[in-house]
């Protein structure tokens, strides 16, 4: 069992939730992923890295007494009274194959590699779907106009569950749909980065090759010095980046 | 209303009284002396009691965390009467891991002409690197160079680095950032081409480059369906992790056995070379910590190779990641990014005071907050008895102006939010948990191993980082000898 659940304390406030039919009593305050593992459940499928990032646990849920049909990641929703739950960890969306280096940055990538993207109704249920509170709507919308970029910078965010595709009544694939287009845009649309061509071109005439074979030859002591001496290039606005 | 319990509230209260005076003024960084001495007397790797030379195979006598020591003395899951007839096939080059560097090395291997079968615990991206959100280093600017990345990394790992390695990550680096663009990676860049890039703890140059707040899961959501765009020569099995590497008379890997979680069923894959990348073991909890780690992470690659005889190293140094969330309960030990405290956020104890300086290396600093917590017990501590330091996050508005955190910080504001914090109002409460395997098993710039036909790279690996790796330089490691250890094992 999870180790962070694990101390030994029952809650007092238990609450019924139904996991693929069955009923449990957990603690209210508990994400479903949680909430399934004190019910007993050994997480395999539908499991992952526990902070929203993957798309490794989708589910859908309805609330006792409420017609509608919810959906969220496991590891982020909190359980509630009366939920019924049913894991969707794996959503058979239809995906392209496709060589990047053959393609235009054009519409016409988009369309020949998904043609059904065409069919989007604009109903917006991938929108309400979306558990990283992406607009799906607004980049399949860029992407029937061709916009590449904007899809791909609209679309950002997506961990790819699928909670979307699940949800679609015109059967698209929005997620690959939209990793297609960021591929493009990496690759053909983003300006290239002289400083990088430069720096590449100096690593093939074997510029640092001396510098690093010095200071492979150096003590332990020689290095620690050099260390201790560096320059620290002052710090911008952006700050750092870290982890 | 807060989501602190009211004990909480009168520590925040007194965080919140000093404020004013800590805005204009921070704790000093130590000297490297002093660094030493925290280090010695409370980060994890130095405590002895936790610690034991492992007692078979080749690198017996080498000390580690208990909970590792067992495992690879630990009994194998099938006997010696396995039957390899028992076949799934066999292949050119298997890959057992799919995160990033088992993805990278499977590109590496097709392009040179293998077939590829890459076998994985769960799913194809469940893994480490989907979660990196930090960024990835190379030195790539005119005011920087493969020289002073070197520098930094050795400074970093305390000059216990193997230097060949070092090499070939920093010389490398920069033409991965170009493989991966060609892929289709987009990183932060402004409007004419030039690389955003910033700090990170340890580096003398801004060398960190991202792709928003999503940098690994950029880099590995690319590599998949690159490999996935050439399923005519690479095929992915997922939940069917490796349990044994197997070997030929002359001591050769030629193959794996792995187990289908869904059926249990044990087979054998045949293949002329093996490519371990199964990542790190924080979900092994050393030490009774908590993990920023994927559900996966057990350190099983290090036992299979180990098993077959390639030698250990650096797995006396964990990297414990000094703010893991401490509280509410249900998230302690997930990651609360550094980046909090590069925007300003200065830790305090229970008394708001600041004992430490905010950016020391990660290990100094974490040994730090366990000192407060431990020797001064000026720690705060929580109703499941858990303790922590507080992190001061309204600062960074104080700093930076109202809404920097939501605009910088929006899934860390999402993640406290469900539990009625918000970390623009209200400090977090932090305590390191267990974020990286700086050791593992020893290889060669090439990603060979003492193992003929067994290459490896990622976090498995031992030697790169020295005893201690800097951020950002973990992607960059997957992708290098990813990249190198698939060449290796298809030619
Ligand atoms: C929360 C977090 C934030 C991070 N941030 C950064 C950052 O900003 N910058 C940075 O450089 N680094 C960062 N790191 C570190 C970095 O992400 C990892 O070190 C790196 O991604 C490891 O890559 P890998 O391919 O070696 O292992 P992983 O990505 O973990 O992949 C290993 C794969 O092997 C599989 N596997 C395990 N056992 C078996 C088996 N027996 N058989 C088959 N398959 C198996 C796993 O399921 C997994 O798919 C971070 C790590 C974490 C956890
Ligand atoms: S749910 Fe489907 S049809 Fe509706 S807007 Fe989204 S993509 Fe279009
Ligand atoms: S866009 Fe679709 S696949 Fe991506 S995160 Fe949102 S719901 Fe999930």
């Amino acid at each position: 069992m999870h180790p962070e659940i694990g101390t030994g304390k029952t809650p007092e406030n238990l609450i019924p939730v139904h996991i693929m039919g069955t009923r449990y009593m957990v603690p209210p305050s508990l994400p479903i992923m949680a909430a399934m593992e004190y019910a007993g459940y050994r997480l395999l499928r539908g499991c992952g890295c526990r902070r929203g990032l993957r798309r490794a646990c989708g589910t859908a849920y309805r609330i006792h007494g409420d017609p509608q049909l919810f959906s969220g990641l496991a590891c982020q929703t909190v359980v509630q009274s009366g939920m019924y739950l049913a894991q969707i960890p794996f959503f058979p969306a239809r995906r392209a194959s496709y060589d990047l280096t053959k393609l235009e940055p054009s519409a016409v990538a988009l369309f020949g590699a998904y043609p059904q993207l065409l069919r989007c109704l604009g109903c917006g249920a991938c929108t309400k779907a979306c558990p990283q509170d992406i607009d799906v709507r607004a980049y399949m919308a860029a992407g029937m106009k061709g916009d590449i970029q904007r899809m791909a910078d609209l679309s950002f965010d997506c961990i790819m569950c699928g909670l979307c595709a699940a949800r679609c009544p015109a059967e698209e694939a929005q997620y690959n749909i939209a990793l297609l287009a960021r591929r493009l845009t990496g690759r053909y649309l983003v300006p290239r980065s002289a400083h990088l061509e430069e720096r590449l071109e100096e690593i093939r005439r074997g510029d640092f090759d001396a510098d690093l074979a010095e200071l492979k030859s150096l003590s332990k002591q020689e290095l620690t010095a050099r260390y201790s001496a560096r320059e620290i290039e002052p710090e911008d606005r952006l700050g750092s980046r870290e982890d | 209303m807060s989501g602190y319990p009211t004990a909480m509230q009168a520590s925040i209260s007194r965080v919140e009284a000093t404020r004013g005076r800590r805005l204009r003024e921070t704790f000093p960084a130590v000297s490297l002396e002093e660094r030493q001495q925290v280090l010695d007397d409370f980060h994890p790797d130095y405590i002895e009691e936790n610690m034991r030379p492992v007692r078979v195979g080749v690198s017996k006598g080498q000390r580690m965390p208990l909970e590792l020591a067992d495992v690879l003395e630990g009994r194998p899951h099938i006997g010696a009467n396995f039957d390899l007839t028992a076949s799934a096939g066999s292949t050119d080059v298997v890959i057992i891991g799919g995160g990033g560097a088992g993805a990278a090395a499977a590109l590496l291997a097709q392009e040179h002409g293998a077939r590829v079968t890459l076998v994985t615990k769960l799913r194809f991206g469940d893994a480490n690197t989907m979660m990196a959100q930090g960024g990835i280093q190379a030195a790539d600017r005119p005011e920087d160079s493969p020289a002073i990345h070197y520098l930094d990394v050795v400074g970093g790992g305390h000059f216990t680095n193997d230097p060949d390695l070092v090499e070939a990550l920093v010389k490398d680096a920069p033409l991965i950032v170009a493989w991966l663009e060609s892929l289709g990676v987009m990183f932060d860049k402004q409007a004419d081409g030039t690389m955003v890039e910033r700090h990170g703890g340890g580096t003398s140059r801004m060398r960190m480059h991202s792709a928003r707040d999503y940098t690994g899961a950029e880099i590995m959501r690319t590599l998949r369906d690159e490999v996935r765009n050439r399923e005519a020569d690479i095929t992915v099995v997922e939940f069917s992790p490796a349990v044994e590497l197997v070997l030929d008379e002359s001591g050769c890997a030629v193959g794996a056995v792995v187990v289908n979680l869904e059926t249990n069923a044990y087979s054998f894959l045949g293949a002329s070379a093996v490519v371990l990348a199964t990542g790190g073991g924080g979900r092994l909890h050393y030490q009774g910590f908590p993990t920023t780690n994927h559900y996966g992470a057990t350190a099983d690659g290090v036992v299979l190779a180990y098993r077959v005889g390639a030698p250990l190293g650096y797995l006396e140094s964990m990297q414990y990641h000094p703010t893991g969330a401490a509280f509410p309960e249900q998230i302690v030990g997930l990651l609360v990014t550094e980046k909090v405290r590069s925007l300003g956020a200065q830790p305090v104890n229970k008394l708001g005071e600041q004992f430490v300086y905010p950016l020391e290396p990660r290990d100094v600093e974490a040994a730090a907050f366990i000192r407060e917590c431990q020797e001064r017990d000026k720690g705060i501590l929580t109703s499941s008895g858990q303790r922590g330091v507080w992190l001061d996050s309204p600062m960074v508005e104080a700093i930076h102006g109202q809404g920097t955190i939501q605009r910088n910080l929006p899934a860390m504001v999402r993640q406290f939010d469900r539990f009625g914090i918000d970390i623009a109002q209200e400090p977090i409460l932090v305590y390191p948990t267990l974020h990286y395997q700086n050791g593992g098993i020893r290889t060669r710039p090439d990603g060979s191993t003492a193992v003929p036909g067994l290459f490896l790279a990622g976090e498995i690996s031992g030697g790169v980082h020295g005893h201690n790796r800097l951020m950002g330089n973990s992607l960059r490691e997957i992708t290098v000898f990813g990249r190198r250890a698939g060449r290796s094992a298809a030619v």
